[in-house]
């Protein structure tokens, strides 16, 4: 109806959060191009690192260097990325267990296509120049031969 | 000092919104696009309802006849803003308002300016301060803010 007036409408929240001492230094050697994961008690190796070992709540402290490379777990194929995702073509998410880790890691692929992609493949980090110490430091992933 | 950790992370969230107001809001804009402040009164219980949503909260029925009303009122309550915000556009401190306008049986809301803020009160007599009409649009900040008149 011409009569009813539209227009857009825009709600944002500045939302800054704080991330405590583990994320905090995952995140500051993501900035310097190193991948760190943590030791759990039973000796798996998480990463992303958790401040608490998830069976017996302990404060975990043993930081174990992983990657940089690793392998896709799983995916999901995003063939029309929104505006704000990571990439503006067509890219899957998927969980990345990285090499010495037992844990996998959420991050994007950069394949090109889906027939590119599949579970088991190989991947490596692809680094941004500039880094802040954010999980975007590493843009995304993309495949290695063999 | 480059292996200083990260202490916290921006976590920014943006919704996109198209925001339609419905026909009778629409309307209201309308004419405040042109100055004139037009409510709804229902046929039930005859209040003026401003801004008009086109039907009446108590009875439930359409508010289809259309009042003018003056572009001045009363205070029924108001708050001092002395706290600043994110995105805040006002200076600090300013006085956000409950406004009766004369013949409206609902108060909106508006800024009261041209007086210090400790000297507002409750009942007193308020005109709305427009803008340029070169400034105007199909928005309520038409009315800049309003300030204490006589009668």
């Amino acid at each position: 109806m011409s009569d009813v007036l539209s227009a857009p409408h825009r709600l944002e929240y500045p939302y800054r959060r704080s991330v405590g001492p583990i994320l905090g230094r995952f995140l500051a050697g993501l900035r310097e191009g190193r991948i760190e994961g943590i030791r759990a008690r039973d000796g798996r190796v998480l990463v992303p690192p958790q401040e608490y070992d998830p069976v017996t709540a302990e404060a975990l402290d043993e930081w174990v260097p992983v990657g940089p490379g690793g392998e896709v777990v799983s995916w999901a194929w995003i063939a029309e990325p929104l505006p704000k995702q990571p990439l503006p073509r067509p890219f899957a998410w998927a969980l990345i267990r990285l090499d010495g880790a037992d844990t996998s890691l959420l991050h994007v692929v950069d394949a090109g296509a889906p027939e590119q992609m599949q579970t088991g493949m190989r991947v490596t980090p692809r680094w941004r120049d500039e880094r802040v110490g954010d999980v975007r430091d590493i843009q995304c992933f993309v495949p290695v031969a063999g | 000092m480059t292996d200083e950790p990260v202490r916290s992370i921006r976590t920014a969230v943006a919704l996109d919104y198209r925001y339609t107001p419905g026909l009778a809001a629409s309307r209201f804009l309308r004419a405040v696009a042109e100055g004139r402040l037009i409510g709804q009164r229902c046929p039930v219980c005859g209040k003026v309802y401003i801004p008009p949503r086109g039907s009446c909260p108590t009875d439930g029925v359409p508010t289809e006849e259309e009042v003018e009303l003056a572009d001045r009122g009363v205070v029924t309550t108001f708050c001092v803003v002395n706290v600043p915000f994110t995105g805040h556009q006002i200076e600090m401190p300013y006085v956000a308002a409950s406004i009766l306008l004369d013949g409206a049986d609902i108060a909106f809301q508006h800024l009261i300016q041209g007086i210090p803020a400790d000297q507002v009160r409750i009942g007193m007599r308020v005109e709305a301060v427009w803008r340029p009409r070169s400034e105007w649009g199909p928005s309520l900040e038409n009315i800049a803010h309003f300030r204490p008149c006589a009668t």
